[in-house]
């Protein structure tokens, strides 16, 4: 068997991935597999193979963005460059890339939205977020249930919430 | 005056003068015993973090990724459990302590590649390895024996939290710690637990297995081997998304579906043991033969053989023989590590001749297999 991608050398690795209903699979010579450093089981993930297969991840980016070749203000990095590595540039590219971005996370992971552990000074301001959503919602219902009881109950508990001062040294 | 020098002595040779000489010694990790190490071969959690305001280290410029190295390794360093613990620049490193680093799995290969800009701290149990300016500024992993992912993941989540107080994370309130690579993103942890599955791989049964695992958005992956020919019958699973969900139920996740595949594996040796007696013997016994008296053997032979020895040391059938000696040769019997106990570079060919060499010689005091009587209970 060959490498799948010089399509020379004898195929020595050999990878079968299945997520989901999804398989791929890939078998590579010795050095393809190392120039894509895709030889290393604990490293390895899902879009590495789609950037050994030139399929998903870089696309999703290109139409997000509507043919305007995209590039991030603070560190240069193209859709191109994604393109090649599979890779961001730097944290701030999430921002940059976001609306590509959100599509392709969709697909990847269980959420959208960060529920575990978050630097202990930012861990007071995210439980108040998430707090004062749920009361929010919780308000909605009331007043449209017409429970104007509850809604005051509620309204002053978000009054309270909101009205707390928040720690002045979370960066942003 | 002498006695004061004697001790220095000893503290010398307690504790070796560097990594290159640390890593001369026999891994002493495969003395270890954990819970369901018949099975379960190692746990391991590890998180990717990267620092605010400064690009990943696949596209930052060198001197950028200098001076984020040396911001984070003395975070590193001075925390309390890295007390005593290895740390070195990567450019510092020859080849073949790479190499053997990538072959105890406590490197990737991908920063095994890395040089300067790029660092590592390892602690002297090897149970925490620190990865600066891999593909994230820091992959830091908790290592342990047997099934222990929960402990893993709190003395990696210790580390993180101390590391945090020194170090400004990229994280954002949506998307979490933010990684070079989207598939991290969110939680940046990757749980996996390495296992030892001759019985589902004798009895057929692997490959329904792996899909279901899959299904649950799992992955299970064997290298340098096709599907179910994983080498040496060693599988990794790990969970594969890392965004909205907490590193609790992704941990607790894990742990419910190796329980399920520990059971499977012992109910298929049971069963294999019971139906098929002689298939199970054989394949230890030519095992056996083969390792105890080959001349020149490869790698690849003898990672498999050696799965079939581990599996008879379970069974019972070589009375004294400790896992731990078939799981040094595991790692032992790899090329980076023989080449190590050899001064001179050898080729492929010397050695196959020094792997059967010195693995004749470890199982020189085991006496082959023993067979027991097949059990009474079954009628055919």
């Amino acid at each position: 068997m060959l490498c799948t991608i010089c399509k020379e050398k004898p195929a020595t690795v050999h990878l079968t991935q299945i997520v989901g209903d999804k398989m791929q699979k890939l078998d590579l010579c010795e050095d393809c597999a190392k120039t894509k450093g895709i030889n290393d089981p604990t490293s390895f993930g899902l879009a590495d193979l789609d950037l050994v297969l030139g399929l998903g991840a870089s696309q999703q980016l290109e139409q997000a963005a509507g043919g305007v070749e995209l590039k991030c203000p603070r560190c240069g990095f193209t859709q191109a460059d994604f393109k090649k590595s599979g890779r961001l540039g730097c944290p701030e590219c999430y921002k940059t890339f976001a609306d590509g971005l959100a599509g392709l996370l969709k697909t990847m992971h269980k959420g959208t939205r960060h529920t575990g552990k978050a630097p202990e000074a930012l861990r007071a301001t995210r439980e108040n977020a998430d707090k004062l959503k749920t009361l929010q919602t919780k308000l909605a219902r009331a007043i449209k249930d017409e429970n104007y009881e509850q809604a005051a109950l509620l309204r002053d508990e978000i009054k309270q919430l909101t009205g707390r001062p928040t720690p002045t040294n979370v960066p942003r | 005056m002498s006695r004061l020098t004697s001790a220095a002595t000893r503290i010398e040779k307690i504790k070796p003068m560097n990594l290159h000489e640390f890593l001369v010694s026999p891994a002493e990790t495969a003395q270890r015993h954990g819970p369901h190490d018949r099975i379960v071969m190692s746990s391991r959690v590890r998180l990717a973090r990267n620092v605010r305001g400064a690009a990943f280290p696949g596209w930052a410029k060198k001197p950028e990724r200098v001076k984020i190295l040396e911001a984070i390794r003395p975070a590193v360093e001075s925390l309390p459990e890295m007390k005593d613990a290895f740390s070195e620049a990567m450019d510092n490193l020859g080849a073949l302590d790479k190499q053997i680093l990538v072959e105890r799995h406590l490197i990737s290969r991908e920063h095994a590649a890395k040089n300067s800009g790029s660092g590592l701290v390892l602690n002297r149990e090897e149970s925490i390895c620190v990865m600066i300016n891999e593909e994230d500024h820091l992959r830091m992993q908790a290592l342990r024996p047997g099934l222990q992912l929960r402990q893993a993941w709190g003395a990696i989540d210790h580390l993180d939290s101390e590391l945090e107080k020194n170090l400004d994370y990229a994280f954002d309130n949506e998307l979490g710690y933010l990684t070079a690579c989207p598939t991290n993103l969110g939680t940046g942890i990757r749980v996996s637990a390495m296992l030892h599955l001759p019985g589902l791989v004798l009895a057929e049964q692997i490959n329904p297995i792996i899909q279901s695992v899959n299904k649950l958005g799992l992955a299970v992956r064997g290298l340098y081997g096709e599907g179910t020919e994983a080498l040496g019958n060693v599988f990794q699973v790990s969970n594969q998304m890392t965004l909205g969900e907490t590193e609790t139920m992704i941990v607790e996740r894990l742990e419910k579906v190796l329980a399920q595949i520990i059971e499977h594996e012992e109910n298929a040796r049971q069963t294999l043991l019971e139906k098929k007696p002689k298939v199970v013997f054989n394949h230890i016994g030519r095992a056996y033969g083969i390792l105890a008296n080959a001349h020149s053997i490869s790698s690849k032979e003898t990672m498999n053989l050696l799965s079939f020895m581990r599996l008879g040391v379970d069974l019972e059938l070589f009375p004294g023989a400790e896992r731990s000696l078939v799981d040094e040769l595991f790692i032992l019997t790899q090329p980076a590590h023989l080449q190590k106990q050899f001064s001179d570079k050898l080729s492929a060919e010397e050695r196959d001749l020094l792997r059967a060499d010195m693995v004749r010689d470890r199982l020189k005091n085991v006496s082959r297999p023993v067979t027991k009587p097949t059990p009474p209970n079954t009628g055919n």
